[in-house]
């Protein structure tokens, strides 16, 4: 990637206050996100992926969350600490998000055309008669059948499928230069899925858009994102290219994840590997390697300091392990 | 002879509308369903939602009494039972829920939980009881120390690990897993995953395994049987139905799911439009409007079930492409 990147998150640290003291739900993390391409964010329930596209996004609730340090600059422009007027003016325009649940994005009581043409009209000006033709050529892109019919609907008469991309086709009208797209079609049947996934990949490229879609699932990362981290306990454990990322893993924890999913067509009823344990307790984190615990390549150092990413980002792919593969 | 057999087994549920509440149509969630599962295999049911899987499994076990059909396990029809012989069957056939976190009561110790189905059976002193715990709890790989604490205290993967134990209390012969693992993270789940087959290996258990997840399915069963609307679409075993896919929705719904590879892209048949509601079935084959490979008589005719399969190894698939 050359050029300076869109989006620089900078040892990112977000804090959340509960009863039994502060967790630190994103730990001094930092990538980057260059124009057209897709970063994938992965791990498992806790990793604190989502937590980092809400930060993106000015979205964490505060209080009890606040983002404790590092920096979010979108085209240069330090987004952490704008007051919300501004950050409100940033979402919808410049950064748009697509949740997992597509009726929370929704408004049941409206129909979709209108709440198209609300943010059309509000963001670039159109008239009602233009937003309402806007809207239905969004609807098309997003492979609507018959957009000009749905565009008078209510969201409950729509498929799961269809909210989703409705929801996409909002998130598009402004012409967003981010896309944040939290687990975007976990909530959708597989063959859903698959149409959802390969509209996602089409706009992204149509679009030249930036996207960071955030998702538990490796399989939607291999299909759909240029680059991507693995995220554990907070931490980045592995930033890679998706080439080396998959052919090439290199932290314990991502060769684990990858060797516990049973793939389709491999067919043996042999033992599944296993990663075994558990997640550490955020509130009780280990002072060195927060894998070590559950890791098989663990040596006395691992317990001692928490390794950081090696080299830097023209590496093609950057691993925080003191014995990597 | 088969631990299980299901013969044409039917559940409707009726929709009432207008002021009267009357019934203005029935929702055939399970339509029709044969299979057998021997003593000690696993059967996987796959499909997406709202494709009567879930209620096939709870017909199965009665929680759900079927409209039709018979159920007939270790040679007994369960639909045509007496309601106390009925009682005395279910000590055979258990349930695993999806959700751990709604499945166990949060009022109950883990020993309260895992006791309970000893306690309605009447089996043992409260003494053996207790044993039987302890040694439950180690069979699912949990230290018996965990006794006295309740449901909220643990992880997910832990949580599924009392509600096996539990199933396993009465040592049933048939299991049902409704998508057992769907809310567990990767690595926890491959951790259940594993119990779930040795527990079939040494003790012998028939499960029927309900998924969404076509990569779960094929790591856990012999056979593989593919529901859509309601119907038992392809039935065959489960190294030949990843091969050898025959049913057109079963190829579809195979290319879908996401490869952790990315050197394997696209060989995807994206199919269009979405699952009819199963209140209005299409005509004839009720895949039919979203077929890639459709033909005249699939929008008339239903098809029948072939067996497609070699001699010995049955293959069944419901589909007019091989008449």
């Amino acid at each position: 990637m050359s050029g300076a990147p869109l989006l620089s998150v900078r040892d990112l640290v977000v804090e959340f206050a509960t009863e039994q003291g502060v967790v630190r739900a994103v730990d001094r993390v930092s990538f980057d996100v260059h124009r057209n391409e897709t970063l994938g964010i992965v791990g498992e329930s806790g990793c604190g992926k989502t937590v980092t596209g809400l930060a993106i996004l000015g979205l964490i609730p505060s209080p009890p969350g606040r983002i404790a340090g590092g920096s979010i600059l979108l085209e240069g422009r330090e987004l952490v600490g704008l007051p919300e007027s501004q950050l409100r003016g940033i979402r919808g325009r410049d950064i748009a998000m697509v949740f997992q649940e597509p009726m929370t994005a929704l408004n049941p009581v409206f129909t979709v055309g209108s709440q198209m043409t609300d943010v059309l009209r509000r963001y670039r000006g159109l008239t009602q008669r233009q937003a309402r033709g806007a809207a239905i050529e969004l609807l098309a892109k997003v492979g609507i059948p018959a957009p000009e019919k749905r565009i008078d609907e209510y969201p409950h008469q729509l498929s799961g499928g269809m909210r989703q991309r409705v929801v996409i086709a909002m998130a598009l009208s402004c012409d967003p230069k981010l896309i944040v797209a939290d687990e975007p079609t976990t909530a959708l049947d597989v063959t859903t899925q698959a149409q959802v996934l390969e509209q996602i990949v089409k706009l992204q490229q149509e679009f030249h858009m930036a996207m960071v879609l955030v998702t538990h699932d490796l399989g939607v990362v291999a299909e759909t994102c240029h680059r991507a981290i693995v995220m554990y306990c907070g931490r980045i454990a592995e930033k890679a290219e998706i080439g080396p990322l998959f052919a090439h893993p290199r932290h314990p924890y991502t060769v684990g994840l990858l060797e516990s999913i049973p793939r389709v067509g491999e067919h043996e009823k042999e033992d599944l590997a296993v990663i075994p344990g558990m997640v550490p307790d955020l509130l009780h984190l280990p002072p060195g390697c927060r894998f070590a615990d559950r890791c098989m390549r663990r040596q006395p150092l691992c317990d001692e300091s928490l390794p950081e990413l090696d080299g830097d980002d023209s590496a093609r792919s950057r691993v925080a392990c003191y014995h990597p593969f | 002879m088969a631990l299980l057999e299901v013969k044409e087994l039917t559940k409707h549920f009726p929709v009432r509308g207008g002021l009267l509440r009357r019934v203005v149509a029935q929702v055939k969630a399970v339509d029709g369903v044969s299979f057998s599962l021997e003593a000690g295999r696993t059967l996987g049911l796959v499909g997406e939602s709202g494709c009567g899987k879930s209620t096939l499994g709870r017909a199965i076990l009665q929680l759900q009494r079927p409209t039709s059909g018979q159920v007939i396990l270790e040679g007994e029809d369960l639909v045509r039972t007496s309601p106390r012989r009925l009682l005395e069957m279910r000590r055979e056939m258990q349930i695993i829920f999806q959700d751990p976190f709604a499945s166990l009561s949060p009022r109950r110790t883990v020993a309260q939980t895992i006791r309970e189905p000893l306690e309605v059976h009447r089996i043992g002193t409260p003494a053996e009881r207790n044993a039987k715990v302890e040694e439950l709890l180690q069979v699912v790989g949990m230290r018996p120390a965990v006794m006295d604490r309740y449901p909220h205290e643990f992880s997910g993967g832990q949580r599924q690990r009392i509600g096996i134990a539990r199933a396993l209390a009465l040592n049933p012969k048939l299991i049902v897993a409704d998508e057992p693992v769907s809310a567990l993270d990767v690595s926890v789940r491959a951790q259940v995953l594993n119990l779930i087959a040795r527990l079939q290996r040494e003790r012998g258990i028939s499960f029927l395994f309900i998924s969404h997840d076509l990569s779960v399915v094929e790591h856990v069963s012999d056979h593989v049987g593919v529901m859509y609307l309601g119907k038992l679409v392809e039935l065959a075993p489960a190294h030949e139905i990843y091969r050898d896919p025959r049913h057109p929705y079963t190829q579809a719904l195979l290319s879908a799911v996401p490869v952790p590879d990315p050197k394997r892209k696209s060989r995807r048949m994206v199919l269009t439009g979405d699952v009819p509601s199963p209140m209005d079935p299409p005509p004839g084959c009720p895949f039919h409007k979203r077929c890639p490979k459709v033909m005249d008589v699939c929008s008339k005719v239903v098809p029948p079930v072939l067996d497609v399969g070699a001699a010995g190894r049955p293959h069944r698939v419901a589909c007019h492409l091989y008449a």
